[in-house]
């Protein structure tokens, strides 16, 4: 996982040195300007029809119901406007004198009557579909698989739980889901509002202090996506995000067995230094003495798409860097420095994280 | 022309009729909706018994919508006159408020069976 499928390259991480080599790039090349315009005028257009976070491109039945919404919006909005610049040009370069009565069933018809009309038809139309894009599912007996995710300032708490409630185990800042089958998504927050949104798959949703609100999601379609907070946070609102595995079900079912039996104790030595340096105050790693519940949980870190919460790749350099000062990476967040460490501790910790599996 | 409601009723108070009705046919369908599924009457009266009974108040909100704006209507004089109706007379204030009145009641006509469309298409209660 050390691709950059959920960084980049449209969403490189703000702060890593290849975006800011980017930047540098773009600046330079400033010569003939039109170009650049047209290109970054279509740029954006072009970027967001597809890619990993991209509610245009769906990978799940009630995003491709959003997208459909979307795009006739879009054609009937173009239509109504061509309609009328048309007019409007006609108007500026017309010879024709047109009788006051004319000039006034005009504006009732097209200002007051064809408006309603269309109106009516666009909201009967959304409305009609809302029951596809969000869609309800009485829980048959436990049959669907519960995932509880809970938005925290500025990472995400993901538990599996089992069909009769009790948690499975615990991970962070990556959603893995098996394609085609639904699953229910429990949405929490112990701090401020966030939102959960994955936009391939679907429409977004609030998590609210003290609400357990349900959002069902299926994939369709088997890939590696990006899901963001979509309600502002705090200073790193912006710097969380996580990664999504649609995977095939055998797939999923492998891994879940295996993340149940996941264990850091291997590397005996990145371990010792682990909880000798107290990281295990706030994080958890399954098979270990490390048992903390106020920061992520870091069994397999090593299999994860980024740091950090969809901030950094997930390379060792960024580990050590994170380590050494979270507050340079992601302002606000809650974990303290660590720039007191000798940097070898730091890079042998960083290691050690990585090689977590 | 003789009528069964006296021309004294149209004053600034019909001006109101229409959008009062919209807000309180509003109200009255969020609310009706928002406490059966709230209090989860759902076991006790069925979604359709709901709907049709919001149905029938929609109804009566747009027929008496619809009698606020023919008495508009007779208010602006059938439209035997064109807008904008602003000379400093007592008749074209009359027409000019009824004319007023008149577009007010098509807005809630249009408003209150906006409001209804949902309630087609509603499915049930979600919590």
């Amino acid at each position: 996982m050390d691709d950059d499928r959920l960084t980049g390259p449209c969403c490189r991480p703000i702060r890593s040195k290849r975006s800011l080599g980017q930047q540098g790039i773009k600046g330079s090349c400033c010569r003939s300007v039109r170009p650049i315009a047209s290109a970054l005028f279509l740029c954006p257009l072009l970027v967001s029809c597809s890619g990993i976070q991209s509610a245009l491109d769906p990978a799940g039945r009630e995003a491709a119901h959003v997208a459909t919404l979307f795009f006739t919006m879009l054609i009937g909005g173009a239509v109504i406007w061509l309609a009328v610049v048309g007019l409007l040009f006609y108007a500026a370069r017309k010879r024709r004198v047109h009788s006051e009565k004319g000039a006034g069933q005009l504006i009732l018809w097209g200002g007051a009557i064809f408006p309603t009309v269309v109106l009516a038809a666009l909201l009967a139309y959304a409305v009609w579909l809302m029951p596809n894009i969000r869609p309800w599912f009485q829980e048959e007996a436990g049959s669907v698989r519960r995932i509880e995710v809970t938005g925290e300032q500025f990472w995400w708490r993901v538990r599996y739980l089992r069909q009769d409630g009790t948690v499975a185990f615990e991970t962070a800042n990556e959603v893995r889901i098996p394609v085609g089958e639904r699953v229910i998504f429990s949405l929490r927050s112990p701090d401020v509002i966030h939102s959960f949104w994955i936009p391939v798959l679907g429409g977004k949703m609030d998590m609210i202090p003290g609400r357990d609100n349900q959002l069902t999601l299926m994939a369709e379609k088997s890939g590696t996506y990006r899901g963001v907070c979509a309600e502002f946070c705090g200073s790193s609102h912006a710097l969380m995000a996580f990664t999504v595995l649609a995977m095939e079900p055998q797939d999923f079912e492998a891994w879940m067995a295996a993340r149940q039996g996941a264990s850091g104790a291997e590397d005996v030595e990145g371990l010792a230094l682990f909880l000798k340096q107290g990281c295990d105050g706030c994080h958890a790693i399954s098979g270990t003495d490390a048992r903390g519940t106020i920061g992520p949980d870091l069994t397999a870190f090593g299999e994860r798409g980024s740091v950090g919460a969809g901030t950094l790749e997930n390379v060792e350099d960024h580990i050590a860097r994170f380590i050494r000062d979270p507050g340079a990476i992601k302002p606000e967040a809650r974990m303290p420095h660590f720039s007191m460490l000798p940097d070898a501790e730091i890079d042998r910790i960083a290691a050690y994280l990585k090689g977590l599996r | 022309m003789k009528s069964v409601i006296p021309r004294e009723v149209e004053s600034l108070w019909t001006l109101f009729t229409a959008p009062t009705v919209w807000a309180l046919h509003f109200i009255v369908c969020y609310a009706t909706v928002a406490i059966f599924c709230a209090r989860g009457l759902a076991s006790d009266i069925s979604f359709d018994t709901i709907r049709l009974a919001l149905a029938i108040f929609t109804l009566l909100a747009l027929a008496i919508i619809v009698l606020s704006a023919y008495l508009a209507w007779r208010q602006w004089g059938f439209g035997s006159g064109d807008p904008p109706h602003d000379a400093p007379t007592r008749k074209d204030r009359r027409y000019f408020q009824g004319f007023a009145t008149l577009l007010l009641s098509g807005l809630s006509f249009v408003a209150v069976a906006y409001m209804a469309i949902p309630l087609m298409f509603i499915a049930e209660c979600q919590p």
